[in-house]
């Protein structure tokens, strides 16, 4: 290994010397401070995000009308959507990114951290812009995070400001996957070849690809909403040869990627702890990579099963369909290797694993009830009810955030420097994880039902499992302030966590950096075996 | 390119220090934003925020580029950042390519599905019974209520693929090659053939961009052909201005190396601002071909 030492120019200092005051964060070139900045936002958006999701709770605690009008509760459906996608997930996984990319590929920073720092710096504006939008006379967004015409292009106000906040999201996205693309493809340490990445790190490579690919396609959309509104087009007008159905296929071509984009990085971050917790390689690794692959191609030729209803020609309902439940090959494929992982390992189950194991029988149901939607004829009956609600939360929730919870888990130790709570974290899964079964699981049978989604009353019948729902929705909801108080714990202080943290033999070069890790990751490549 | 090599070859690490430009371009992009929304929704002040805007979207622009390639003059960046800077345009053109795309498909899924759906043909044979049963569809098209700027029943003319949109084609196709002479020619260590073909490339980039103002003149005034005029208009307007938008930055971003070469920058070993302008350029031109056949000749 060649000794490399470190470009410094003017200020740049590859000690500990962290730049001070408030410029550190407003000008920040450093990873570790911009995927902080990514993970605070998204935590502050996940609660905002929440709190719009328990007063849709407290509304359907009782059928009949409560505490809003529909209106109100129609722009809290939609911006608890918007939120939470775009807010809370999204920026989770790039603050991920940001502080493990580099760390695990041995780079001492993403390749382009100025623009780093715009992609992160973008996105407090662009949700200024869209939270702003509830306090115009109109009142917020109302007509779905989906932005069917010609519902949204009624909106008042606050029309433009959602556009515009997409095109903002959107701009930061497309520069967030870039930063990752090229940092996990010019910037790995010398030996570590595509196929020695961690899979964390494949992950996100695949996911920033789908991200550039699909992104714009959503600006495209949303800048035809746009025109449709003010300017006289036509698109979505078959008064003018144009058709609103066009719609939901330009946006779905967006839509559905958008679901791997959340939940790609979600496996990523599971195929690194189970192996960590059964003490054993990855089973598959191989087999990991071209599955996610092949998701990621499958994502790109399945969109219209969103729109099974909306009027499709046979074929069209065919091909979507079958393409669909190709998706659970690759899928299937990811779980046994999960579950093959552990097989005959040491396990332990530390709170990172607890969130990884409780991620794979949860999100596998939200997997199943997925499959249930793609055939054509069942969907007839299951749109727009609250299986789908069931069904995408299962995967959101204990699926992706569940992921998210325990990469802060698992990763936290080498970020402060000190273990966390243990106790304390454990109650926040066991509480976490019966309340968000209790707080879901009924909206399978809401559903199936026949109770529809985005309305704030319903039919007496549906009373018994809405207030369960509610009151599983309050546990988890408040439940969240425990994982806030033991990270604010654990950033105060705490035992001293080793380099290594768990008690594993674990392959990745994260590990083999001093926790708290320095502030500039590795100043020289370093050997990967 | 080689996207799949490990770093094997760099020498160096290069950490930029901090800067103020990100945070201010947030500032910026916020500011036009609201200043789009003040001036859509109620006028007034709004279009004065638009303009602030961008006027600091310049400032954004001269200043972290300025900053930039400063630092590039003095050398410190290493082969590595060139790297990441490279592969950074190559996917920022990529994401370019699949917004164009999403304006293809409106066409296509115009065209192909939603004006024979409207003139009675397959699945949605109901929506012609019901509403429009004598609308013949065909392309061009602008609807059923035939939408145009004199409200519906307006007819208009479209601007045929063999006059200026032909020329415009050739105007393209020749700056493709004057810039790959340029590029030959700065590899080769001819500045002076680099400075003209350079000047000729934007040159004519700023006469396509002439010439298509004056084919939306016409359309305008004496086609009946706008915005408004339904589909048509509609995926006509977007689409060729949105890529009249793009060769209007890319003739701009040549001009700004050009004025780069005759301050002697760029070395025949490392010139990235200049291959990232002419791939731009090349992709520039590559969606204009599209639109020759798909909007103007189809
Ligand atoms: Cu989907």
């Amino acid at each position: 290994m060649k000794t490399v030492s470190t470009n410094n120019v003017s200020a740049d200092r590859h000690d500990d010397h962290k730049p001070s005051g408030i410029g550190r964060w407003l000008f920040a070139t450093n990873h570790k401070d911009i995927g902080t900045m990514y993970l605070v936002f998204s935590c502050i958006m996940f609660f905002i995000g929440g709190a719009m999701a328990l007063a849709i709770r407290a509304e359907l605690f009782r059928p009949g009308m409560q505490f809003f009008d529909p209106g109100f509760y129609n722009q809290m459906v939609t911006n608890h959507a918007l939120v939470m996608i775009f807010g809370a997930v999204m920026p989770a996984f790039v603050g991920l990114a940001n502080w493990m990319i580099p760390l695990q590929i041995g780079a001492p920073d993403m390749a382009l951290p100025r623009m780093n720092n715009y992609s992160f710096w973008i996105l407090p504006f662009a949700f200024t812009l869209l939270l702003g939008s509830l306090f115009t006379p109109s009142g917020g967004p109302a007509g779905g995070w989906t932005m069917y015409p010609p519902l949204s292009l009624q909106s008042g106000n606050s029309f433009p400001m959602m556009i515009f906040a997409v095109h903002l999201m959107g701009a930061s996205s497309i520069m967030g996957a870039i930063n990752v693309i090229v940092t996990i493809l010019n910037m790995r340490a010398p030996g570590m070849s595509l196929l020695k990445l961690p899979l964390f790190c494949w992950t996100w490579l695949i996911t920033a690809y789908l991200l550039i690919a699909v992104m714009p396609v959503l600006a495209g959309a949303v800048t035809m909403l746009l025109t449709d509104h003010y300017f006289g087009t036509s698109f979505f007008n078959p008064a003018g040869g144009g058709d609103p159905v066009m719609f939901q296929h330009i946006f779905w071509f967006f839509g559905h990627p958008e679901v791997y984009i959340l939940i790609l990085p979600a496996f990523g971050i599971v195929s690194e702890i189970i192996p960590t917790f059964s003490r054993k390689p990855m089973f598959g690794y191989d087999a990991m990579v071209y599955a996610t692959a092949s998701i990621a191609f499958l994502s790109f030729i399945v969109w219209a099963h969103h729109m099974f209803t909306v009027g499709m020609p046979l074929a069209g309902q065919m091909f979507f369909m079958m393409s669909t439940m190709l998706i659970a090959v690759p899928t299937g494929v990811k779980v046994f290797n999960w579950t093959t992982t552990m097989w005959k390992g040491s396990l332990s189950f530390e709170p990172p694993m607890l969130f990884a194991l409780a991620f794979l029988f949860l999100f596998t149901i939200g997997g199943f009830s997925g499959l249930m939607l793609a055939i054509v004829p069942a969907d007839y009956q299951y749109q727009d009810t609250y299986f789908v609600v069931a069904h995408f939360h299962y995967v959101l929730v204990p699926g992706a955030i569940f992921a998210i919870m325990a990469a802060v888990y698992y990763w936290l130790p080498k970020w402060t420097g000190t273990m966390y709570d243990m106790t304390l974290a454990k109650w926040h899964f066991w509480v976490s994880t019966v309340s968000v079964n209790v707080l879901f699981f009924p909206q399978h049978f809401l559903g199936l039902a026949g109770m529809p989604r985005r309305i704030p009353d319903y039919n007496v019948q549906f009373t018994d499992w809405n207030m369960v729902s509610s009151v599983g929705g309050f546990v988890f909801g408040f439940s969240q302030l425990v994982f806030v108080w033991v990270i604010i714990k654990a950033v105060r202080g705490g035992p001293p966590a080793s380099a290594k943290v768990w008690d594993a033999d674990m392959p990745g070069l994260e590990w083999s950096v001093p926790s708290p890790a320095p502030y500039h990751s590795f100043d020289t490549p370093p050997d990967v075996h | 390119m080689d996207h799949a090599q490990p770093a094997v070859a760099h020498d160096k690490y290069y950490v930029p220090h901090g800067s103020p430009w990100p945070f201010f371009g947030s500032v910026t992009l916020f500011i036009l934003m609201v200043g789009a929304v003040m001036t859509l929704e109620s006028g007034g002040i709004g279009q004065y925020v638009l303009g602030l805007g961008f006027l600091l979207l310049f400032g954004l622009f001269f200043g972290w580029f300025g900053t930039v390639i400063k630092e590039n003059q003095a050398g410190i960046f290493n082969m590595q950042v060139d790297r990441s800077f490279r592969m950074g345009m190559s996917w920022f053109i990529f994401s370019e390519v699949m917004f164009f795309a999403a304006f293809f498909g409106a066409l296509f899924y115009a065209r192909q599905l939603a004006l024979p759906w409207l003139s009675g043909e397959g699945a949605k044979h109901l929506t012609s019974v019901i509403l429009w049963h004598d609308f013949e569809g065909g392309w061009p098209s602008n609807g059923p209520a035939h939408l145009g700027p004199s409200g519906s029943g307006s007819t208009f003319e479209t601007i045929p693929a063999l006059g200026v949109p032909l020329i415009n084609t050739a105007l393209l196709l020749t700056s493709g090659v004057t810039l790959t002479v340029a590029h030959h020619a700065l590899r080769a260590g001819h500045r002076s053939v680099l400075k003209v073909f350079l000047a000729l490339t934007f040159l004519l980039g700023f006469l396509f961009v002439f010439l298509q103002a004056r084919e939306y003149h016409e359309a305008y005034t004496e086609l009946g052909l706008t915005l408004s005029t339904g589909i048509y208009g509609s995926t006509f307007f977007m689409l060729t201005g949105f890529h009249g938008f793009h060769v209007t930055i890319g003739a701009l971003m040549l001009l700004i190396i050009w004025l780069r070469t005759m301050n002697g920058h760029f070395t025949p070993q490392r010139h990235f601002a200049f291959e990232g302008v002419a791939w731009y350029w090349h992709f520039v031109d590559v969606v204009w071909l599209g639109l020759y056949i798909f909007v103007y000749w189809l």
